[in-house]
């Protein structure tokens, strides 16, 4: 019963395996092997949460390695917050799985997606219920090379490699951040449990600070804050699906997840959480500001993300750690809904861009009626879930005493209407604008999803809001005793007068007077120029650090071309030189040596072959002659 | 002894110059031949003249030269056989052209 | 008595002489039959030296072998290679100043050696030997090489018979 929890993050692993080796044989089936076990684990978790909520928190640690007397563990840690996320993860996983089972039907490469996506599922849910950091980190790294492979999923797009390596890339960016803080912690407390991380944090001092900002910086990663948002926007170039799931629900929500779990570090140093809250804030506000004049529906969709994760870190920057949880749960409902429901226009229509679309209420009624809840519960009208979550951080932010926080936040909700109800308008209503459109509605198998999600989007801001208690809040608070305050109405009607502005401003642009756009961007020329060219992040980021680091590798792959490859020519040249002069030195000298004493040889042998004249003659001349030698030396001397 | 020894032996000596100078010299190999005879006939003498006049056996004189006389004899038939041998292959008795005896 | 000796010895040296001149023309004569003459001279001479030395034997053996037998053999020859005896240039080939150098240079120090060795002479001289003394000599200390020489000549014997007979086909 104590390893009970482990399954969750391992039956989809299991799925994984089964689906990359047995894929080929598998086919279609490959989707239910995932979503059988996605299922499975949902209904371990929702067992999990019943426990956590009559018992209190479950955990259970092993022993990993032993580091210097320190022991890293490994192991699960379900309390409060961890329910939270695991019911987020496993019900919008399952749902989405359910919708890809049809959006994907017809790719080659099927089998393998689903593979992807188990994989995926399975380091989510590690990372939801690790003990440690450590723990926590490998999942989140598994995340980062799942996101990579999903967003490339269709890599013989160029754009769809690019992206997912800019993906990679840039999150990598925030990881050493990450990894940085992780040692730095390390190296203060030697302890990096989450359960003992307040009570070790408690000594304080600036190490600790510089390790705390060092962590938030993978949630800027991560959660595409600014300013390591860039690799978001191009992440569309995936499958809708994989949008939905992992750029919506659960992978960005990832970093806000990492700040909830350090909260304990973070809240000893107010100077770091006042950073955090800037961040989000600033990310908030530039992200609507883009959306406003984006085209392309996905993009409009990722823009929103960023902004709802700027509203989750800034919530907790302002210690409003309930409000920033709770609203990480009702966007992953909304924004799953959002996004498959922008896939089923785009697998109906067969067209991204907005301009091009029109009418489409009569044509797709499911998607059209599911879309328009995600969108109202965004834009925080209540009784949907969005607003209660949303009215939370705002409430949190005029409360912190930070007013311009609060009038930025307040702004950017009223963005966030308009810009939604602008995409409604302009797709679902209105006449068609392209004429080679013909809408049709998506099969059930996505539908139903939609169905589902939409009753979410509606109904889960229920548990957090005033009507029930705020439950969610008191089951979060634990040992946390601020997040608690009391309903504030002046809040309240800022934040519903906010939303329904947005949306009333986004009628009269694109239903009633649809010249007045065109007007406003001429008139405001600049400000339209900044936002459609998404404040040229990418241009900056291309100029300031893409160019000179190619540059770089260009030099170095010169230097390796012409020094390090010259060398080894120029050795080669110097031995064939060298065995040249040998060469010579065999056949002149060495030879010339050999053949100098032959001839020497020849020669003497020349001379002294004349003796033999064959004459008798000089024969006896020669005798006579040795023995008139031998007469004279003994006779002689 | 009517004459000195060793004026005998000077003869002896001047006939074996002779000859020496004589087998060098000859064109003819006939002459070669008789240069030989000369030289041994100079041996003889030596010999004889020291069996008439040594204080050791002379019997060993003449027998030596009796015996050099026989050898002298045999050693002329062979030179000749040889003569005639070379004269009937080569017609030639003139010894600058005969130089067969090398490698 | 006085001047028979006086004159025998003078007959001598006068003997001497021309055997030595005879000599001489044995080895410088162009005409290889008036060398061959020139060296019956020379025997003959010698065969008187060995009578004059009271050795008899020795003297009558030197006509019959050399005389008789040898010189025969070689004018024989001499005959036989008859028809190319004169050449056009000349009896002595291009040795003639070396060996004549040779010659001359051993002649002179045979005779230096000859006078300056103590020999052990017998004063007197020996008494001539006989026939008699010879064969007993050749049949007891010399018999064998008396039958050795034998052996020799008949070796030669064969030999020069080899060497001469004409190739059979």
């Amino acid at each position: 019963m104590i390893l009970l929890p482990c399954l969750i993050p391992l039956l989809p692993l299991a799925a994984f395996a089964v689906n990359l080796f047995f894929g080929k044989r598998l086919r279609a089936r490959a989707a239910w092997v995932s979503v059988a076990t996605s299922s499975i684990s949902c209904l371990i978790a929702f067992y999990c949460i019943a426990t956590v909520v009559r018992t209190g928190t479950m955990k259970a640690q092993w022993v990993w390695i032993m580091l210097e007397n320190t022991p890293l563990r490994f192991g699960y840690l379900i309390d409060p917050l961890a329910c939270v996320l695991l019911f987020v993860v496993t019900v919008v996983g399952t749902l989405i799985q359910v919708y890809s089972a049809g959006y994907m039907h017809d790719d080659p490469r099927f089998t393998r997606f689903f593979a992807y996506v188990s994989l995926f599922m399975s380091a989510m849910l590690t990372l939801v219920i690790a003990s440690n950091y450590v723990l926590f980190f490998m999942a989140w790294e598994v995340m980062g090379l799942c996101s990579y492979f999903l967003i490339g999923f269709w890599f013989e797009k160029p754009s769809a490699a690019d992206a997912g390596r800019k993906a990679f890339l840039v999150t990598r960016v925030g990881d050493v951040g990450f990894l940085a803080g992780l040692m730095t912690l390390f190296a203060v407390t030697r302890n990096l449990d989450f359960e003992s991380l307040g009570a070790s944090a408690q000594a304080g001092g600036p190490l600790l600070a510089v390790a705390a900002l060092l962590i938030f910086c993978g949630t800027i990663g991560k959660s595409a804050q600014f300013p390591l948002h860039v690799w978001l926007p191009d992440a569309m170039e995936g499958p809708t699906p994989v949008s939905a799931l992992i750029h919506a629900a659960t992978m960005v929500a990832a970093g806000v997840y990492l700040v909830a779990r350090s909260f304990p570090l973070f809240e000893i140093f107010p100077d770091v959480l006042t950073v955090v809250a800037i961040t989000g804030t600033l990310t908030a506000f530039m992200a609507a500001f883009i959306a406003l004049t984006a085209t392309d529906i996905k993009k409009v969709l990722a823009y929103s993300t960023i902004s709802q994760l700027g509203f989750m870190v800034a919530a907790l920057g302002l210690k409003g750690y309930g409000a920033g949880t709770f609203h990480l749960m009702t966007h992953a409902f909304f924004k799953a809904l959002l996004f498959l429901g922008a896939g089923s226009v785009i697998h109906g229509t067969g067209t991204q861009d907005l301009r091009e679309m029109g009418g489409l209420f009569g044509k797709m009624r499911h998607t059209a009626l599911t879309f328009l809840a995600g969108s109202l519960a965004i834009a925080g009208v209540p009784p949907l879930s969005g607003f209660w979550s949303k009215d939370e951080i705002l409430a949190a932010a005029y409360q912190s005493g930070h007013g311009i926080i609060y009038y930025v936040l307040l702004l950017t909700a009223f963005m966030t209407a308009f810009y939604m109800f602008r995409l409604v308008f302009m797709a679902f209503f209105g006449k068609p604008r392209s004429p080679g459109i013909h809408a049709h509605e998506s099969p059930a198998v996505m539908t139903v999803p939609l169905w589902i999600l939409a009753a979410g989007a509606v109904l889960i801001g229920l548990p957090g809001s005033p009507l029930m208690g705020n439950w969610l809040g008191r089951f979060l608070a634990g040992p946390h005793t601020h997040g608690e305050h009391a309903l504030n109405l002046v809040v309240m009607f800022s934040s519903i007068l906010a939303g329904l502005g947005g949306i009333l401003l986004a009628w009269l642009f694109y239903v009633r007077a649809p010249q007045l756009p065109g007007i406003v961007a001429r008139r405001a020329s600049l400000l339209y120029r900044m936002s459609l060219n998404k404040l040229w992040f990418d241009e900056i980021y291309h100029v300031l650090i893409v160019r000179p680091f190619c540059f770089l590798a260009d030099l170095l792959y010169g230097f390796d071309q012409k020094a390090i490859d010259g060398i080894v020519n120029e050795t080669g040249l110097a031995t064939v030189r060298t065995s040249r002069l040998k060469a010579w030195i065999d056949t002149y000298l060495v030879d010339g040596t050999v053949n100098l004493v032959g001839a020497l040889v020849q020669l003497s042998s020349a001379l002294v072959r004349r003796i033999q004249t064959g004459f008798v003659q000089h024969y006896l001349l020669m005798i006579l002659a040795g023995i008139l030698v031998l007469i004279f030396l003994e006779f002689r001397p | 002894m009517i004459i000195p020894l060793e004026h005998l032996l000077v003869f002896g000596a001047f006939l074996f110059a002779a000859g020496i100078y004589g087998a060098l010299t000859r064109r003819n190999i006939l002459g070669i031949l008789l240069s030989i005879e000369l030289i041994l006939n100079a041996v003889n003498v030596n010999l004889v003249a020291f069996s008439r006049s040594t204080s050791l056996s002379p019997e060993t004189g003449q027998i030596f030269a009796l015996f050099v006389m026989a050898l002298a004899a045999a050693a002329a038939v062979v030179g000749l056989a040889i003569v005639l041998a070379l004269f009937r292959i080569r017609k030639t008795v003139w010894t600058d052209e005969i130089n067969l005896l090398k490698w | 008595m006085e001047t028979l000796a006086f004159l025998f010895q003078w007959g001598l040296y006068a003997l001497l002489a021309v055997t030595a001149v005879a000599a001489v023309g044995v080895v410088t004569l162009a005409n290889i039959f008036h060398a061959a003459l020139c060296l019956v001279a020379v025997l003959i001479g010698v065969a008187a030296v060995y009578a004059a030395l009271s050795a008899g034997f020795l003297a009558a053996v030197q006509i019959l072998i050399y005389v008789g037998a040898i010189m025969t053999l070689v004018i024989f020859a001499i005959m036989l290679t008859e028809r190319i005896a004169t050449p056009a240039s000349g009896t002595a080939n291009r040795l003639v100043f070396p060996a004549a150098l040779g010659s001359l240079v051993l002649f002179i120090v045979l005779s230096r050696l000859i006078f300056s060795t103590a020999w052990p002479l017998r004063p007197g001289g020996n008494a001539p030997l006989t026939a008699e003394d010879l064969g007993r000599a050749l049949m007891g200390p010399y018999a064998l090489p008396f039958e050795v020489i034998s052996v020799v000549l008949v070796a030669a014997l064969v030999g020069a018979l080899v060497i001469a007979r004409k190739d059979r086909p």
